[in-house]
């Protein structure tokens, strides 16, 4: 199979590297069209404030350090992969996985909290978006986690050998993810 | 040099460009089937009001409401993007940019597979309790937002999954075109030797990626509304169901493009080969392109004129609206001038494509009424749109789609179609197709609303009715028109004359591939010298130079 594939790259950036941009690029404008919509209805209708005052600021700010440390520990695994320190790269890996958990559990914690309150998605305008803007982000988070564990599990059994560009791909993506979490943390909790 | 591969990953699970688009294109043409039927029985129903439609029954205004925005989803969704973007641009980008295959061939299998899931969904729509989404293509709120309001649940969540679906699978597709044709080309193939119908495809394809995002942002809260209870959309509850228009027509509206475009590249494909000129105006055909793509952006609330939105935004939409004709009439003007003075012949791929072109002039040609917010108070919502979009789309989707199946189809299966019969089936549908909807126009100026299912309900339409049913004849011998297609299709796959490599004595690289290509395209990776539509130039013997064929002659070597 692999013999009759093109390795030549026209434009000399590796070609997985320019497909996950372009997918980021469509990303972006999904979680885009999501903020402007919030930003429109925001604009035009009042008593967000006193709704997000109910939200649980202290956990949001620690997901928002959650997830910042997990970005450390991904370029700290991309890190190892240019070491060539596969042990390293096993650790960080995992770690950034565990991270990413611990970001879904307070996440989760959060919901329930809110929703025994009487805060659910069904209570007006500003928890249609909080939910709706959590929730698509931490789909991507979950998304982000699963290529984490099975880029580790790669990386442990010793095969991600041939294809550990992978961990800067992944690592694209993670990032992404927690900057849209840099823009939902304000939008949402501080508003 | 291919392997022996087993039945399921030839013709199944296949990471072959050349497979998964003929798996796209077979799945356009079963989805084209049920989108005319469903043509044909709106068609019905508005000439013979509830009377019973041959070969099926009675009409209830409910099951024409599920037609309406059945027949919408399935021609833009499921026919147009599979068979136009889907299955030429998997099909062609690689074979005519000199590559392999795509760059991510198991991504391009999994994209295939989305999009069956996709059709699955909107099949299984069709027969859940309800019965399938019934509140137009463009799904509106509040009427989509709650099950009450149409009294459709399950057959409209499945809808927005179909769609969500599909959206997935032609992001993955949209990714590797990109990819491909940034990363895969063969040496010597500049991004100003493609030919133009693959920078058509990844201008679509961008289009398509920017877009869409905002609409999946909107579907994910349709969905939350009416599964969730979320109000997004509903005023009672501080929402918005202007929101969704905005986000639909920030994508409906490229999606416009993301059809148009390929349908106008495999014109311009075509027209150079059966006039043996090159390409008037190469380059100034990719900027139009670019330049129309970028301002597609910026137009989409011309659809909403009439929807409440703050009327001081309906001239700056227009304006943008009107400029974006500038570009499209100028790609036409270079289609014309190709012509000029050429040598033309006219096989069906070449009437096809000049079919596009004087359909397509008549479409653009109506939109400048459409985009004009005056004009468009009138005949916001009447047939005369209808009619519009017919015009573009179904030059885009049909003639354009007929012109390149019958131009590739010796590449894609090895054979040549049968011409008489190509010529029968263009002329009858170039006849019928006008003939149905030139008359729309008019009873759309008469003022009949799109989506009513019985007009003679209103008194001022009941005069219009004869035109009515003049349009549904005209219609039901348009579909019985595909008839000599289907037969040539079918026989010329089994028992066609064996194409050679190259039969239209085109300049492209798929043509120097086998008929059909094997795993993996060609012996040897081409190189390029040149820009791909040198027809009749002085340098070269025949009247066609080939982007692959070296010359050793000192003019050749300045290229």
């Amino acid at each position: 199979m692999d013999s009759r594939a093109q390795t030549l790259t026209s434009t000399g950036i590796p070609t997985g590297k320019v497909g996950v941009w372009w997918f980021l690029a469509s990303e972006i404008t999904v979680f885009g069209g999501l903020i402007a919509s919030y930003i429109v209805v925001r604009l035009g209708s009042s008593g967000w404030s006193e709704a997000a005052a109910h939200l649980n600021f202290s956990l949001g700010l620690a997901n928002t350090f959650v997830l910042l440390t997990s970005s450390l520990t991904m370029v700290l695994a991309f890190a190892a992969v240019e070491d060539k320190d596969p042990k390293r790269l096993g650790t960080y890996l995992g770690l950034t996985v565990l991270l990413g958990l611990a970001f879904l559990i307070i996440k989760a914690f959060e919901y329930t909290g809110e929703i025994a309150a009487g805060f659910t998605p069904a209570a007006g305008i500003f928890w249609s978006f909080y939910y709706g803007m959590t929730g698509l982000h931490a789909l991507h988070v979950l998304a982000g986690v699963i290529t984490n564990v099975i880029l580790s599990i790669a990386a442990i059994g010793k095969v991600l050998r041939p294809n550990e560009h992978r961990v800067e791909l992944a690592g694209l993506y993670w990032h992404f993810v927690d900057i849209v979490w840099i823009f939902l943390f304000p939008l949402l909790y501080l508003t | 040099m291919s392997e022996e591969l087993s039945f399921w990953r030839t013709y199944v699970f296949s990471t072959d460009h050349k497979t998964i688009a003929k798996q796209y294109l077979s799945l356009g043409l079963f989805w084209a089937l049920v989108g005319g039927l469903t043509a044909y029985l709106m068609r019905w129903q508005l000439a013979y009001p509830d009377t019973e439609v041959p070969g099926w029954g009675f009409i209830a205004p409910d099951f024409y409401n599920m037609l309406v925005t059945m027949h919408g989803t399935i021609m833009v969704f499921f026919v147009a993007m599979p068979i136009l973007l889907a299955s030429f641009g998997n099909f062609l980008i690689p074979l005519m940019i000199g590559s392999r295959d795509m760059a991510f061939p198991r991504l391009n299998m999994l994209s295939f597979w989305v999009f069956s899931l996709a059709s699955l969904t909107l099949l299984i729509s069709f027969f859940v309790p309800g019965g399938a989404a019934s509140a137009g293509w463009t799904g509106y709120p509040p009427l989509s937002a709650k099950a009450a309001y149409t009294g459709v649940n399950w057959g409209l969540n499945l809808w927005i999954l179909a769609l969500a679906l599909e959206f997935a699978s032609f992001l993955m597709g949209g990714v590797n075109f990109l990819t491909t044709t940034i990363n895969l080309r063969a040496p010597g193939m500049t991004f100003f030797r493609l030919p133009l119908i693959v920078w058509m495809q990844i201008t679509a394809a961008v289009l398509f990626m920017l877009s869409v995002g905002p609409l999946i942002a909107g579907a994910v809260m349709l969905l939350m509304d009416r599964v969730l209870g979320t109000t997004f959309y509903l005023p009672e509850g501080g929402g918005e169901p202007l929101l969704w228009q905005h986000l639909f027509w920030f994508f409906g509206h490229p999606e416009v493009y993301v059809i148009l475009l390929p349908g106008l590249g495999i014109v311009l494909e075509i027209m150079p080969v059966f006039s043996r000129k090159p390409i008037f105006g190469y380059r100034p055909i990719i900027y139009s392109t670019i330049a129309a793509g970028m301002l597609s952006f910026i137009v989409w609330a011309h659809h909403q004129f009439l929807s409440g939105m703050d009327p001081r935004l309906a001239m700056p939409f227009s304006i943008t609206t009107i400029i974006i004709s500038v570009p499209f009439a100028l790609i036409v003007f270079a289609m014309i001038a190709t012509l000029w003075r050429a040598s033309i012949s006219f096989p069906p791929p070449m009437l096809f494509a000049l079919g596009t072109l004087s359909i397509f002039i008549l479409g653009g040609l109506t939109g400048i009424f459409n985009g004009s917010a005056p004009v468009d108070i009138y005949i916001h919502d009447t047939y005369f749109v209808v009619a519009h979009f017919h015009y573009t789309l179904f030059s885009a989707t049909f003639f354009a789609g007929f012109a390149g199946l019958y131009f590739w189809f010796p590449k894609m299966f090895g054979r040549m179609m049968n011409e008489p019969l190509g010529k029968m089936h263009f002329w009858l549908t170039f006849i019928f197709f006008n003939a149905g909807f030139v008359p729309m126009h008019f009873v759309g100026l008469g003022g009949m609303m799109r989506r009513i299912a019985n007009p003679m309900q209103y008194e001022f339409l009941q005069p219009l009715q004869p035109i009515n049913t003049f349009i549904t004849i005209a219609s039901v011998l348009l579909l019985l028109s595909q008839i000599p297609f289907v037969v040539n299709f079918l026989w010329s796959l089994m028992r066609g004359q064996v194409a050679e490599r190259n039969p239209w004595q085109a300049n492209t690289l798929e043509w120097s591939a086998a008929s059909p290509p094997p795993h993996g395209n060609f012996e040897t990776v081409p190189a390029v010298y040149r820009s791909p539509y040198e027809y009749s130039s002085p340098e070269a013997a025949e009247d066609w130079l080939p982007q692959d064929r070296p010359l050793a002659s000192p003019a050749a070597a300045r290229q």
